[in-house]
């Protein structure tokens, strides 16, 4: 059976996954193609490297939601869990600051404590899903209400602010360039890169797979389900960790605000690049194509005065709609000779 | 007519104090705000404690009680407990939303409870005893009258707008009202949420789109942050100045040191809460009437005057 769960998944990476990564794709050249007839700003160096790197959070994230989802689990406490750790960093390096000075470990201090909260808040997702027996919507949206309190009352309702001599050393982690790329941008793509590999290239990315499609079939094959799903909790802490990573260093702060929504957006982004919210089938280049097209919108209509700014909203519906559709036309040919998906 | 209203006041509290007349003469004012989810809302609770130990401590007679909501539902169910179980003679509310608390502090009020309405004011005016509140359209002006000081024909700016909602509608008219006529080029305004990250990558985009920016309203401290950030990665920080609003503590400590890129705040302060409850404790304390409508001023903050609006411990 494990090898019948091997083979379903394989013909899907033949001829028809281009079409379906057509859509996606398709989706954003039109929206680079709208966005430069509206402003040929868009497409000048300086715009593409703040998209590039403000999409990296929401990329690095939904590139961890991509594993969840497949394997047909879902975490809404991500933005949540990234304002929550962005603060505990920030409290964790003042406090070094304070008490032996500032050098490049308070720093890697810093870095230590979100790998360990986020790898700690994906376990702890992930072990009350499998092991706790509790759907997934409950624990996440039980923890998404605990991280966004806790950020509330260690903040005093107000801001964490990093202490200036930390940020100076920190600054360059968000603001400099190896190779005319900005840091986050690399982060975001040697996260892409080996969640591609994960994904379609190890046991582990069939196993998340088989087991969206079809838990009890996973479990009779001999697939440790509890274990599998746990760990896609964990990736996706880390995933989220890392983003805290490159994100504290922009603002040097957090508050209750940080990270309002992100949740939706990584969801938005995972669906958008043509993973099945039901579990099951995991596209990653999808996924970082759908936090591109997430966040050209905004661009896009930052860089334009002709649409209202009341209707913002609205456009930005129409628009991943419209990049859903798109996939599914596609998908819908693929189906006749492949009903097994 | 003040003079009766206070007498009707004072039999209220004569009439609920009966029952535990005697003992406990205290007079109780119950305060309740929106818990603290965002950085004005923490300086709003602040303040609140801040007024409660000192006025406690100076009027043995005056018990402040502060309650916290998450939600308008949870804001009735104070109001509803503080006047039932904690019998209070005073209330000082600072509504979450006016409408669906209309109701409530009637109720209250019929109880024969004092009422002062903070900030958001509701539909009936009648139930208030005393209104305190910031003033947006002021603070639209004022904005607008220091851009008219630094700026003239030929100069352009760009506005940082925050949520769609009546506060912000009143800031942004009054501002265009203010700079109507002086020439200044409005190059766009889009919505930042009052939000830092917002702000940020909203003025990144500006940067890349206008090559040539004198001035940046961003109407308020969080999204002036945001602001501050992207310009310094842009490298313009000497071509362009911000102006923000509210007077939080980071932004008030730099107008102390004569920061030159956010040279002024406009003063929006959470700690109206604290004028709220002074005026409702003179209502008790004071020969003098206290009933009325009291529209706090939005003063420019410039170097000369920051140091009286600097609360270093305030976590806003």
């Amino acid at each position: 059976m494990s090898v019948s769960a091997h083979e379903t998944t394989r013909p899907s990476r033949g001829f028809r996954i281009d079409l379906k990564t057509a859509g996606p794709l398709l989706a954003l050249i039109l929206l680079c193609v709208f966005g430069y007839l509206l402003n040929p700003l868009f497409l000048g160096e300086g715009n593409v490297t703040n998209l590039l790197t403000r999409s990296a959070f929401i990329g690095i994230i939904a590139v961890g939601a991509t594993f969840v989802i497949t394997a047909g689990g879902i975490d809404l406490s991500v933005g949540s869990m990234a304002a929550f750790i962005a603060g505990m960093m920030i409290i964790v390096m003042n406090w070094a600051v304070g008490s032996m000075g500032v050098s490049v470990w308070t720093v890697l201090l810093g870095v230590g404590c979100s790998l360990i909260l986020g790898i700690g808040a994906g376990f702890i997702n992930g072990f009350l899903t499998t092991k706790g027996k509790i759907e997934a919507f409950i624990v996440t949206l039980g923890t998404m209400g605990i991280y966004r309190s806790l950020i509330t009352y260690f903040a005093d309702g107000g801001t964490l602010s990093l202490a200036s001599p930390a940020r100076d050393i920190y600054r360059p982690i968000y603001y400099d360039s190896i190779l005319r790329i900005p840091i986050p941008v690399w982060v975001f793509i040697i996260v892409a890169i080996i969640g591609w590999v994960l994904m379609n290239r190890t046991a582990f990315g069939r196993y998340c797979m088989a087991i969206g499609s079809n838990e009890h079939v996973a479990r009779y094959s001999a697939i440790k389900v509890d274990r599998i799903r746990t760990l896609t909790y964990i990736i996706q802490g880390l995933c989220v960790s890392l983003a805290t990573i490159i994100y504290v260093p922009r603002l040097g702060s957090a508050s209750s605000a940080t990270g309002v929504l992100w949740e939706l957006e990584a969801i938005a982004a995972v669906i958008i690049g043509g993973t099945m919210l039901k579990g099951g089938f995991g596209r990653i280049g999808g996924t970082v194509i759908g936090a591109l097209i997430l966040t050209a919108i905004g661009n896009i209509l930052n860089l334009t005065d002709i649409i209202s700014n009341y209707l913002n909203g609205a456009v930005q519906g129409v628009i991943i709609v419209a990049a859903v559709y798109l996939q599914r036309g596609s998908f819908r040919a693929g189906r006749k000779n492949k009903p097994a998906e | 007519m003040s003079l009766k209203a206070i007498a009707l006041a004072l039999t209220a509290t004569t009439v609920l104090a009966g029952a535990v007349m005697g003992q406990d003469e205290k007079i109780r004012i119950g305060v309740s705000i929106p818990a603290a989810t965002h950085g004005w809302a923490g300086g709003l609770n602040w303040h609140a404690g801040v007024a409660e130990s000192r006025i406690e401590a100076r009027n043995p007679n005056i018990d402040v009680i502060i309650v916290t909501a998450d939600s308008p539902a949870d804001q009735a169910s104070d109001i509803e407990d503080l006047v039932s179980v904690q019998q209070i003679h005073a209330l000082v509310v600072l509504p979450f939303e006016s409408e669906p608390l209309t109701e409530p502090v009637r109720n209250a009020k019929n109880e024969g409870v004092f009422i002062t309405v903070v900030d958001r004011g509701l539909p009936d005016p009648s139930i208030q005893d005393v209104y305190v509140a910031g003033n947006n359209t002021e603070l639209g002006k004022i904005s607008a009258d220091y851009f008219k000081s630094r700026l003239g024909e030929g100069d352009n700016i760009v506005i940082l707008r925050g949520i769609p909602t009546v506060i912000d509608t009143e800031r942004f008219d009054a501002f265009m009202a203010g700079i109507e006529g002086t020439g200044i080029t409005v190059l766009d305004d889009e919505f930042a949420n009052w939000n830092r990250d917002d702000g940020f990558e909203v003025m990144q985009d500006f940067l890349s789109r206008f090559p040539d920016i004198d001035g940046v309203w961003a109407q308020d401290d969080d999204i002036a942050l945001g602001v501050i950030e992207a310009v310094k990665q842009a490298g313009r920080e000497d071509e362009l100045f911000i102006v923000g609003g509210a007077g939080m503590k980071e932004i008030i400590k730099g107008i102390m040191d004569g920061d030159t890129l956010v040279p002024v705040d406009v003063l929006y302060p959470p700690a109206m809460i604290a004028t709220a409850i002074d005026v409702t404790v003179a209502n008790f304390t004071s020969n003098g009437p206290v009933q009325g409508s009291y529209i706090l001023g939005a003063p420019l903050v410039t170097p000369d005057n920051a140091e009286q609006f600097y609360f270093p411990d305030s976590p806003f």
